[in-house]
């Protein structure tokens, strides 16, 4: 379990959010992400988990009017990935995402996984065929698609098609990983799948996992931050949170009194 | 009326009440019918007259012979190249910028009453009868240009006119790529113009297509414009070609040459008191539905085609 001794590879820090409507998502936000670790975030619809996961990466840049305040401050090197001053390219170049609906591209198994290489202007096809191919086995999938690498990414299952996503992600080789509920689009057996293979991801990069499935964050993770209308309730080890929780809000949520 | 509780105690007022409502589903099937009929039935019988009345002239003279003074030997030679020249600078202006505009628009435009004004703008022009653009066209390109009555001003002309169509239809397709894939490539660090060629354009060519092929028809049929800005209506001559057996092997010359186009060809035959011109005009009619109705027809395989491999 969780020691002291592990770093922190990302903490937020009194972060608060506000979408362009003016609704306020996050209220003064203050918790680490430790390196190879899994952090789960739960509570219930609407809480702000996903907001708070798509801060990591910007991705409400995409749309206009959201406003950040606060800070989320990546190690070793003390970069604020909210400052302005930030390229958004450059964080999501560091910190990668799965979504929570398999979003392969319209394109074949290799070049879904290459993307990210390309886009980082990679051309030579030896380091491309390798790092795809590592990406691929880093994510479970390689033995299942090597021989049809150039069919269509659309011709898999449900729980392939997010391995693919996960190998897309992986292929850059970044430091954080952004899981937004990831299995909630499959059934028991891909979702078995994803879960272990999110445990094993951990030994490479650090892990971020949105779920709505309480059992979900007790498996795969080692923290546990509990959530609730914009505010952080409750974060610790997840074996604490799931056994002997500290406020009586995430004990309601946990038990199922409530969510 | 006394309230009854189940279905079962009243089985013969129940099947009474559907029987009725299932009556104006009936009523509403025939009338939808009737209504389609009529529409179809109208083209149909239109195109069936022109063919009739058309039908001699179906032979490769007719393509191949300059108009004359006698409705025997006259052909639509000038008329469909005069077509084809002018939908070439059409199709050269019109999907260029009105690609970039759609993508423009809908991609990197910030959203606010200034874009907001200039979509229903947009959309408004796409219903701005014909005419109004030969208008135009005569005053900017032919006066103001000095561009003359050439290929070029009814090329623009027609590609003015249907630069609404090819906008609406690009941001039409665009719009239906989903906010995922989007996020898709932008998660793994690509930039707004990455996302946009690598996915955005790539994903709804198909339907921008479609947008191109169908507004191409509109402007094959199109005549209020192009008699405005001036078109011939007796031709016996074709442009410049624009290929050359000598270097640069490239000719513009055509560009500025006098024209007809096949709608205004048939026009012409068409108000001559000598009814054998008539016999041309229903065939020129049946000729621009049929290549019309091909050119639709094409996109609707190319959409098809398109799609087949894109599921969201």
């Amino acid at each position: 379990m969780a020691t002291v001794t592990t770093a922190i590879k990302a903490e937020a820090r009194d972060l608060n959010f506000f979408y362009s409507n003016g609704a306020r998502a996050l209220k003064g936000i203050s918790m680490p992400l430790y390196e190879n670790k899994i952090t789960a975030l739960i509570g219930p619809s609407g809480c702000g988990k996903s907001t708070f996961l798509r801060c990591f990466n910007r991705m409400h840049d995409l749309y206009p009017g959201n406003k950040y305040q606060g800070e989320i401050v990546m190690h070793p090197d003390n970069t604020n990935v909210l400052d302005s001053g930030v390229d958004p390219i450059e964080v999501r170049m560091r910190i990668s995402m799965v979504f929570q609906k398999p979003n392969p591209f319209p394109k074949s198994i290799y070049e879904n996984v290459a993307y990210g290489l390309r886009v980082r202007g990679e051309n030579n096809k030896r380091i491309m065929d390798d790092k795809v191919e590592e990406a691929l086995k880093g994510a479970a999938l390689w033995n299942e698609v090597k021989d049809r690498l150039h069919d269509l990414a659309f011709n898999l299952s449900g729980g392939q098609q997010q391995r693919l996503c996960i190998a897309r992600a992986l292929a850059t080789d970044p430091e954080i990983m952004l899981f937004d509920e990831p299995t909630s689009a499959l059934d028991p057996i891909a979702t078995a799948n994803i879960e272990e293979l999110m445990v094993e991801l951990r030994s490479k990069l650090t892990i971020l996992v949105v779920t709505h499935n309480m059992q979900q964050a007790a498996r795969v993770s080692d923290y546990t931050a509990y959530m609730y209308l914009g505010e952080l309730i409750e974060y610790d080890d997840t074996d604490k949170i799931f056994t002997n929780p500290g406020r009586k809000e995430t004990e309601d949520y946990i038990t199922g009194k409530f969510g | 009326m006394e309230h009854k509780a189940s279905v079962l105690e009243n089985l013969a007022d129940v099947r009474a009440m559907i029987k009725r409502h299932k009556r104006n589903d009936a009523l509403f099937a025939t009338l939808g019918l009737i209504c389609l009929m009529l529409g179809l039935m109208t083209l149909m019988l239109l195109f069936w007259q022109l063919i009739a009345d058309g039908h001699p002239k179906f032979n490769l003279d007719f393509l191949t012979e300059f108009p004359s003074r006698r409705a025997g030997r006259a052909g639509l030679l000038s008329a469909w190249v005069g077509s084809l020249l002018v939908m070439s600078v059409t199709f050269l202006t019109a999907v260029p910028v009105g690609v970039a505009a759609g993508l423009y628009l809908e991609e990197y435009a910030p959203k606010n009453w200034f874009t907001d004004l200039i979509e229903i703008n947009v959309s408004n022009l796409a219903g701005v009868p014909s005419i109004i653009y030969g208008l135009l066209a005569l005053g900017l390109f032919v006066y103001m240009l000095d561009f003359g009555q050439s290929i070029l001003t009814a090329g623009l002309t027609l590609g003015l006119l249907i630069l609404p169509i090819v906008i609406v239809s690009t941001r039409e397709a665009i719009r239906a790529i989903p906010v995922s894939i989007r996020e898709a490539a932008y998660g793994v660090g690509a930039t707004k113009w990455q996302v946009v060629y690598d996915h955005v354009f790539k994903y709804s060519y198909g339907g921008i297509l479609t947008g191109i092929i169908i507004g191409m028809a509109r402007a094959l049929g199109e005549t209020a414009p192009i008699i405005t800005i001036g078109a011939l209506t007796f031709i016996a001559f074709l442009p410049p070609s624009p290929i050359t057996t000598e270097p640069p092997f490239l000719n513009f010359e055509w560009l500025s040459s006098g024209f007809t186009v096949m709608p205004i060809q048939m026009f012409n035959w068409l108000s001559r008191p000598d009814h054998a011109f008539h016999v041309n005009a229903a065939a020129t009619g049946a000729l621009i539905i049929v290549v019309t109705l091909l050119m639709n027809g094409a996109a609707i395989w190319l959409r098809y085609k398109i799609r087949k491999n894109i599921k969201w």
